[in-house]
């Protein structure tokens, strides 16, 4: 299957023959991503090693806490997605809670605010940060790939994108109570329901937002078929996929069991519970990275190691609940003719069914009277921890609580969509330097290439923190005795 | 309704060390504004990190501030005019405010308002972390400033204050 990498993996780091090539996106205060280029004698990549740093002092941050704490304090890990560690949380303790079955109210609200989630943070994925790529070519002047660019060549597809992502963050809002740092969910349930007046403020966007969804699938399939051999080539590498799907194997972002299936689209593992992932689930650790390894038990580290998000999720699941995303599904699973579609490439495409979804789910909840009811919380028999697991925009979200009878969290993990991916990510990247690296120069156009990759994954850097005047991209060379012999720096 | 006419946006995280500047100093200037009866006309947002959407909270203003905090700013703050940039640096998770006044006019087809970056200097990020004693005392001052610029929120006025 994936063998060749862990040969690769395995090389030995020590040996004076390897050159190093170190690429530094130092984009976030205090979180420091960096790639690692390790080439033989005669300039071929050898390794990659890929290091993000997130969520470093989470568990401090969170221990001793009153449990009610916790889905809003945990909203400030992520400044991009906080809704869906708010939703994890709370579901998490919905079981300290005994909470097993939400009251039809508080599921379906909670289910709303996260496909407003889902629609902005693709959203913000695909027209802020993957689109210019995509539109203007990976060498494309730099300087116009952004999406100031992109606002200037197609500026309807740019007014689409900020407009979507603000639909999504009103959804967030009339759920949350707030646009940033909301309080919706509780454990046990939620705090608030939507009027009929904010149900009707928004369906009155919502035929527009799914229009725009299904243009941008139609958008993402015609860059597709414009260069095929690029699309389904780049970086390219084969691996399992998990997620959680519905109970009947739908698409399901919100609740489920945990599917994996294998390379060739076996399924391995099915409706597995989530509160028993740590048996599905084991995470190695590596002495050059802060990120833990995930892989399925069963298969080992060398085996089991799988991809997640959008291009996991739309494969593994049997059908997408709703009419327009299902079409676009089956004409995505149709393009792989009969095998999985593993290009990293196809998680943008995957990524707007998912948004298409998201809108088409909104628009129906929106006519779902429960989303007005009363009942808010529930509770049941009071347990001493509880895990919480959802398909956050970038893939599969754990988190796990131990409570203790005081009612203060005595224990958490957390495993993120992107430490699910650092795998992936890494085998994405060596493919792409394998293709576009050689001879002594670092080159523009390799720094480009590699953070289009990275970018398929759009792997979270810290992303809580923001502060201006941030480190630039950095790419060095070094020689086989350390030396620099080659630096390039861009903008992150 | 129109819009206030002066907007705030500040960017930062409460709960990681002195990237709670932009927040704090919020909430400090709305306390001060509600006390001198000046709080009708601004408003005040803030917000993890800028995105594309407030593009659209810029329609309509006569003056908008962002606060945010800055690794590499000099002590205590930089207090500077933003211009529009067409092909501003992206980044996966953030928008600077240059490109913010880029995208406006693209998508909106609005001139983009003037617009003024208070750059407060923070010393540590860590989650978890309170605010450093270094940037507590960068606060302070930059607060000074804020005070400044909101007694008289006209142009003129505060270019006479950027700093060196």
């Amino acid at each position: 299957m994936q063998g060749d990498h862990f040969e690769l993996e395995n090389a030995p780091a020590d040996a004076g023959t390897l050159r190093r090539v170190a690429i530094d996106p130092v984009s976030r205060v205090e979180g420091h991503g960096k790639v690692t280029l390790l080439l033989d004698e005669n300039g071929q990549v050898q390794q990659v090693r890929l290091h993000i740093v997130e969520f470093r002092g989470f568990e401090k941050f969170i221990q001793g806490r009153p449990y009610w704490e916790v889905p809003v304090m945990v909203q400030r890990l992520c400044g991009i997605c906080p809704v869906s560690h708010h939703l994890a949380a709370a579901k998490a303790l919905d079981h300290v809670l005994g909470a097993d079955r939400l009251t039809p109210t508080a599921e379906k609200v909670r289910r709303l605010m996260h496909y407003g989630q889902i629609l902005q943070s693709h959203a913000l994925h695909f027209f802020h940060l993957s689109s210019p790529d995509l539109l203007f070519g990976f060498a494309s002047e730099a300087g116009r790939r952004n999406i100031v660019g992109v606002a200037a060549a197609y500026p309807e597809i740019a007014r689409h994108g900020v407009l979507l992502r603000k639909f999504g963050q009103e959804v967030i809002r009339l759920t949350a109570g707030k646009r940033v740092h909301g309080t919706g969910a509780i454990p046990g349930g939620v705090n608030r329901s939507l009027n009929r007046e904010e149900r009707d403020s928004l369906l009155a966007e919502i035929y527009a937002i799914v229009g725009w969804s299904r243009q941008a699938v139609h958008l993402v399939k015609r860059l597709h078929a414009a260069d095929p051999a690029l699309y389904d080539s780049f970086g390219t590498f084969r691996s399992n996929i998990l997620s959680l799907v519905g109970a009947d194997g739908s698409l399901d972002f919100y609740d489920g069991h945990l599917r994996a299936r294998d390379a060739d689209g076996r399924i391995l593992v099915d409706g597995f519970p989530i509160q028993n992932y740590q048996q599905l689930i084991r995470e190695e650790v590596k002495p050059w990275s802060y990120m833990k390894f995930p892989f399925l038990a069963a298969l080992g580290p060398q085996h089991g190691w799988y991809k997640v998000g959008p291009l996991a999720r739309v494969q593994n699941c049997d059908r997408i609940p709703t009419p327009l995303a299902e079409a676009e599904r089956r004409e995505f699973i149709d393009h792989g003719q009969g095998n999985l579609v593993h290009a990293p490439l196809a998680y943008h495409w995957a990524r707007m069914i998912e948004m298409l979804h998201a809108a088409e789910t909104i628009k129906a909840l929106l006519h779902d009277d429960d989303l007005s009811g009363s009942t808010l919380v529930t509770s049941g028999v009071r347990k001493r921890q509880g895990v919480g697991v959802i398909e956050a925009p970038r893939g599969t979200l754990i988190h796990h609580y131990q409570v203790d009878d005081d009612d203060l969290v005595s224990s958490c993990n957390l495993i993120v969509s992107t430490t699910h991916n650092n795998q992936p990510m890494n085998e994405a990247i060596r493919r792409v330097a394998q293709r576009y690296l050689s001879g002594r120069e670092l080159t523009e156009g390799l720094l480009n290439h590699i953070e289009v990759a990275i970018r398929a994954f759009d792997p979270c850097l810290s992303c809580a923190t923001h502060a201006l005047g941030k480190m630039p991209l950095q790419l060095e060379l070094q020689d086989a005795v350390g030396q620099v012999v080659d630096r390039r720096c861009t903008a992150s | 309704m129109s819009p206030a006419p002066v907007l705030v946006l500040a960017c930062g995280n409460p709960s990681r060390g002195d990237d709670a500047l932009g927040p704090l100093l919020l909430d400090r200037l709305q306390a001060w504004l509600e006390v001198t009866g000046e709080a009708a006309g601004s408003e005040l947002l803030g917000d993890f990190q800028l995105q594309i959407e407030h593009a659209l909270d810029l329609v309509g203003r006569r003056l908008v501030l962002f606060i945010d905090a800055g690794r590499q700013t000099p002590a205590p703050f930089v207090f500077r005019q933003a211009q529009a940039v067409d092909g501003a640096p992206y980044s996966t998770h953030a928008l600077p405010p240059e490109a913010l006044l880029a995208v406006l006019p693209r998508i909106d087809h609005q001139t983009a308002p003037p617009a003024f970056v208070l750059c407060v200097r923070g010393e540590r990020f860590e989650l978890g972390e309170g605010l450093s004693a270094a940037a507590s005392c960068h606060a302070d001052r930059a607060f000074e400033l804020l005070q400044e610029l909101f007694r008289t929120p006209e142009i003129d006025c505060w270019r006479s204050l950027l700093s060196g």
